[in-house]
């Protein structure tokens, strides 16, 4: 059986185990979506108060919202083993149970959960829907292509910055903090168009954290816009191809924290 | 033929100094002093196919660390060691594909999912085929007597029945080496029996090699022909049990119950080892006094009711062996 396949046995026993507990399902997702509701409720009160953003329109700071917190939500789901993993695995010493069978330790942390929850999905897909109805967002082939490319990258980024987390816990124990500051500050930061930041925090959000590789560049290329920034128009739609850099280099920093556990053990 | 190959195996541990106080800690993030601490020494050994070896030692005599260079996880500092021609820690998929191992504190079982569903996946892990896969669980589950907890969420079961499923989960890529980590810590007496039974129809009828790792002297009585013994991170003996308590405990013992209260005996070459009401322990030096001529000096003098020869219990031997070697718990 290969791994995609093995990978999908793993998720269908972590929807059953969580089955196991429906009632808490329920609560956490109504949790979730009333949660990061709020969050929109404040972007939305902003916009009382300053009618536009840096030149761009509640519409379309709602399709930006919509699509990083989307992306945010999708690779939330998956990436559980790895976000748990300093405390799970290696503080636990289960690392040992997956270094003992024959299949790679990325795939089996992988298949360690699919988090059923579709609170913040919902509302990230309600909020880009409204926005993109706000701004009259066409839907070409071309264009849902576009989307799912940058949704895609924006899972890859912040799977990356999960493993990354992951890595850091074979040298601490309190790696999870620090990641936080990178996911949840990186949806954070971008929920609103790159051009309202400081230049030093754009270059950081772009170079070292692409965040707004696979949230602002694209979305901006989705919005028919022309980038304040002044990125030439042909790069806006590659850019989400960082992510997907960004997941292999934390890949193979992983490694680098396997070899390391296997010289020092839990 | 040797299945595992042990030579020169080293490991040791680099750990962070850590200073005392606030200061102290503040002062260790910025520069860290470290002490290494020596697991291994220097260990070699060579286990052959079909043996069951009791791999014993005080805690921090460096057993886990063996067991788990053995089986891929760790890697040593220095020295080499094989299994089945494999170098553990560099061919880790192919290696952990052909060994099974239980540890009996940790499940490795899925907890919220019923045990048949925890096996199908190992397969899937293991890449069994399903045929073949069948043919294997279906022995397990009657050899173990598994049947009725199939469909119990592994939560559920109590830790007896939780670590024959374990067992089971460890066989059904029939591995030919299968090593057992105290496996029958927290068991109840019967479930204990239950568990030494099955390692051992799977060791003499199936043929599985068996490193077994325990503080359960029981266990190792029960099952090992052979004892590998560490302390402080080399091997203090590696032979077959029967020679290794006669090496550390040369005297004998006898039991012997009277008509009446226990009596003082003055013999020489015997000693009184214990004594209880009616019923008394002797050890005696085989080298100066005979079992037979023993038991007829006191069947003359006192009135003998009966009399049976014992071996010493083995954690009296253990603990004997730790003291002589001043490998008490590191």
């Amino acid at each position: 059986m290969n791994g995609v396949a093995l990978y999908l046995r793993y998720v269908g026993a972590s929807v059953r185990a969580q089955m196991q507990y429906p009632r808490s399902f329920l609560v956490l997702n109504t949790a979730q979506f009333f949660g990061s509701a709020i969050e929109i409720l404040g972007v939305a009160a902003l916009f009382g108060v300053f009618g536009r953003i840096r030149g761009w329109s509640l519409g379309e700071v709602a399709v930006f919202y919509g699509v990083i917190n989307a992306a945010f939500a999708l690779a939330d789901a998956p990436t559980r083993g790895f976000e748990v993993f300093g405390p799970e695995f290696v503080r636990t010493g289960a690392f040992d149970r997956v270094l003992l069978r024959p299949r790679t330790t990325a795939l089996q942390v992988l298949g360690y959960e699919l988090r059923l929850r579709f609170g913040r999905l919902l509302q990230a897909g309600i909020v880009f829907a409204v926005g993109a109805s706000a701004v009259r967002l066409s839907f070409t082939p071309a264009q849902v292509l576009l989307l799912a490319w940058t949704l895609a990258g924006g899972v890859a980024l912040f799977s990356g910055i999960l493993v990354l987390q992951a890595t850091l816990s074979f040298w601490t124990v309190d790696a999870l903090e620090v990641a936080n500051i990178l996911t949840y500050g990186g949806v954070q930061a971008g929920q609103y168009p790159l051009n309202v930041y400081a230049a030093w925090f754009r270059d950081l959000l772009t170079y070292v954290i692409p965040i707004g590789c696979v949230a602002y560049f694209p979305v901006v290329a989705l919005l028919g816009a022309s980038d304040p920034l002044g990125a030439p128009g042909w790069l806006l739609p590659l850019t989400p191809a960082f992510g997907f850099l960004f997941l292999a280099l934390a890949l193979s920093v992983w490694r680098l924290g396997v070899a390391k556990y296997g010289s020092t053990g839990s | 033929m040797a299945q595992v190959v042990v030579e020169g195996l080293r490991k040791t541990y680099r750990v962070a100094v850590r200073e005392p106080g606030a200061w102290g800690a503040i002062r260790g993030l910025a520069r860290r002093r470290w002490r290494e601490i020596e697991a291994l020494a220097g260990v070699s050994f060579a286990i052959g196919t079909g043996e069951l070896v009791g791999f014993i030692g005080p805690n921090g005599a460096g057993k886990s660390t063996t067991i788990k260079i053995l089986s891929g996880i760790l890697r040593p500092s220095g020295g080499a060691c094989e299994v089945d021609g494999l170098v553990p820690w560099r061919d880790r998929i192919r290696h952990v594909a052909r060994i099974g191992v239980v540890f009996g504190q940790r499940t490795q079982l899925w907890w919220d999912l019923p045990v048949i569903d925890g096996f199908d996946l190992l397969r899937d892990i293991y890449r069994v085929d399903p045929a073949r896969y069948r043919r294997t669980r279906d022995e397990l589950v009657g050899l173990m007597r598994l049947g009725p907890l199939l469909d119990q969420p592994v939560r559920q079961l109590s830790l007896g029945q939780r670590m024959r499923c374990e067992i089971a989960a460890a066989m059904l890529h029939e591995p030919r080496l299968l090593f057992l980590d105290e496996p029958t810590i927290g068991l109840d007496a019967p479930a204990k029996l239950a568990v030494r039974e099955l390692v051992g129809t799977l060791n003499r009828e199936r043929g599985v090699t068996v490193v077994l790792t325990t503080h359960d002297m029981q266990d190792i009585e029960a099952l090992a022909r052979r004892v590998i013994v560490i302390g402080k991170g080399v091997i203090l003996a590696d032979e077959p049990l029967d020679a290794f308590r006669a090496g550390v405990l040369a005297e004998r013992r006898v039991v012997a119950d009277f008509a009446g209260e226990a009596p003082r005996i003055a013999i020489p070459g015997v000693e009184e080892r214990a004594r209880e009401g009616r019923s008394l322990e002797l050890a005696f030096d085989p080298a100066r006094i005979a079992a037979p001529a023993l038991i007829a000096a006191i069947a003359a003098d006192y009135p003998l009711e009966d009399i049976r020869v014992v071996q010493p219990q083995i954690e009296e031997v253990i603990a004997r062996f730790y003291d002589l070697h001043g490998a008490g718990e590191a």
